[in-house]
């Protein structure tokens, strides 16, 4: 169990405000921190890996302290066994996907050669392990930095918007990629990302992060659903087009891929909102007959 | 033609390219650690060490040659060092214009080195650090690797300000021959002598060794913006 308590002033973009959180994440659980950009998301990753300084806390790995301000304890990033896979991927341009991933481990033996080759097969990047980064797709280079990052068997998998640069058919074959090695490892990961969907998909439990403070914690649904809609039938979409037609709207919903015009006479929503498009359980109804 | 090319000293060249290497070999060992502290150091006095390494760019010559010469002559703090181990002054010697070439082509090295780590991704380093390399073994597997046209530049840089210098080696190392007279000062010895023959012949060489140092610099950066 991983356990992070932190307290560390950021700037944002209204000026300075306090990221302040204290979360557990439990072991092989898939956790999400959700929120807007700015929100402090990112911070807390780099938190737990080292590469950033909290003003104050506690941060503990199984048992194993890793940051402890009160008593003047700060483990440097090499020593705290986490997976972090960044934004931007960062590969090293001067190194093969094969070097790449090798890199992880310690001077070339040969069962390390052989765990390298068995990750890559794992991600299916074995025919690339001699090309260049730069000479790879986004999703390819994805892998890579998923490879590289799990290689060592971390305690914790850090993603970062791992996917928010990608395709949409792409991102969906990684999100599934990544639940699968998720699942196979029983990996403890910790996943940063304002996208609903994946979400949805991969986390066992969110954090709501906002303005640095968590408004809530819950699984999936808890989170975003909330009790105010009992359908049974719902799906979560972006609003891509507002038309007005007498009285009501018609809304063009991008759901997943799928294009859907809803009617609605709601009066706020605007082009981009997210928006939960669902139809009500039908009431049943009880009538006498003569 | 040929008979008075045959007839022409050749000797300064190998002076200066001796003086060159030397002078590039300890600038690249001492400028790395000095161009990592200034890319990466958050340190409050910074730019007082970057004005510090600049200076060179801006001062005289013989100003520069000018505090040498005392620090290094029998009665300066260096060359009075200098003449109980050695046994012979700093100055006018070998040794005195590898020392005066070092400082004074100390931003020709610097510079580029600095602007190299400055150009490395900050999340390369971090990923590297993540990935349990120590600070020393990030440098050496990732950065430096990744800044090579940087390090190409620095080095050539200073090899070719070196070849060209004058005012500091002259007034540092006076114009000994074998010793301290490198070409640039050859050159100046033989117009004020009237002799032209061999002031064209040093010159043309300078001249096409320069521009091709240059042409290498520019076309190895080429290849690496490809790859």
């Amino acid at each position: 169990m991983i356990v992070v308590r932190v307290k560390k002033e950021l700037i944002g973009q209204k000026g300075k405000f306090n990221l302040e959180v204290d979360f557990k994440v439990e072991k092989g659980e898939f956790l999400t921190i959700f929120g807007r950009s700015g929100s402090g998301k990112t911070t807390i990753l780099r938190m737990i890996a080292g590469l950033e300084k909290p003003d104050e806390g506690y941060i503990e790995f199984d048992g194993k302290v890793y940051f402890d301000s009160s008593k003047k304890i700060n483990i440097p990033p090499q020593k705290r066994n986490v997976g972090f896979v960044f934004q931007n991927y960062a590969l090293f341009p001067n190194m093969t996907v094969f070097e790449n991933v090798a890199f992880a481990l310690d001077k070339k033996k040969k069962e390390n050669i052989e765990k390298v080759e068995e990750v890559l097969k794992l991600v299916e990047l074995y025919n690339l392990k001699d090309r260049y980064p730069s000479s790879l797709s986004g999703g390819q280079q994805q892998r890579v930095a998923l490879a590289r990052a799990i290689i060592k068997n971390p305690d914790i998998l850090l993603l970062d918007e791992p996917l928010s640069a990608l395709d949409y058919s792409i991102r969906i074959k990684l999100q599934d990629e990544l639940k699968k090695i998720h699942k196979m490892f029983n990996l403890t990961t910790l996943l940063v990302s304002h996208d609903k969907p994946e979400v949805f998909k991969l986390s066992d439990r969110v954090i709501y992060l906002e303005d640095g403070k968590i408004r809530k914690v819950g699984t999936p649904r808890e989170v975003f659903i909330g009790k105010s809609i009992s359908g049974k039938f719902s799906f979560y979409g972006t609003v891509l087009d507002i038309r007005k037609s007498d009285t009501v709207k018609i809304v063009t919903v991008d759901i997943n891929g799928n294009l859907v015009e809803v009617v609605t006479t709601t009066e706020d929503l605007n082009i981009g909102d997210e928006v939960l498009v669902g139809a009500k359980a039908f009431n049943p109804i009880i009538k006498k007959i003569n | 033609m040929l008979e008075v090319l045959k007839q022409i000293d050749y000797s300064p060249f190998l002076l200066t390219f001796k003086l060159a290497i030397i002078t590039t070999l300890f600038l690249f060992l001492i400028g790395l650690p000095i161009a990592y502290f200034l890319a990466y150091s958050k340190f409050r006095l910074k730019s007082a060490i970057e004005a510090a390494v600049a200076l060179p760019l801006v001062l005289p010559p013989s100003v520069l040659g000018f505090y040498l010469l005392l620090i290094t002559s029998k009665n300066g703090f260096l060359g009075k060092l200098w003449q109980e181990y050695f046994g012979h002054q700093l100055a006018f010697h070998f040794e005195g214009i590898v020392l005066a070439s070092i400082i004074f082509s100390f931003p020709f090295m610097v510079h580029p080195l600095t602007a190299g780590f400055r150009s490395i991704n900050k999340s390369l380093i971090e990923a590297s650090y993540t990935l349990g390399k120590s600070k020393l073994e990030t440098v050496f597997r990732v950065i430096l690797p990744n800044m090579k046209p940087a390090i190409l530049t620095g080095i050539t840089l200073s090899f070719a300000h070196t070849i060209g210098e004058f005012g500091v080696v002259l007034m540092v190392g006076g114009s000994i021959e074998g010793e301290t007279k490198v070409v640039s000062i050859a050159i100046y010895d033989a117009v004020e002598k009237i002799d032209y023959t061999t002031a064209h012949v040093y010159s043309a060489i300078l001249f096409g060794i320069s521009f091709f140092v240059l042409l290498v610099v520019y076309m190895l950066n080429k290849r690496f913006e490809v790859r």
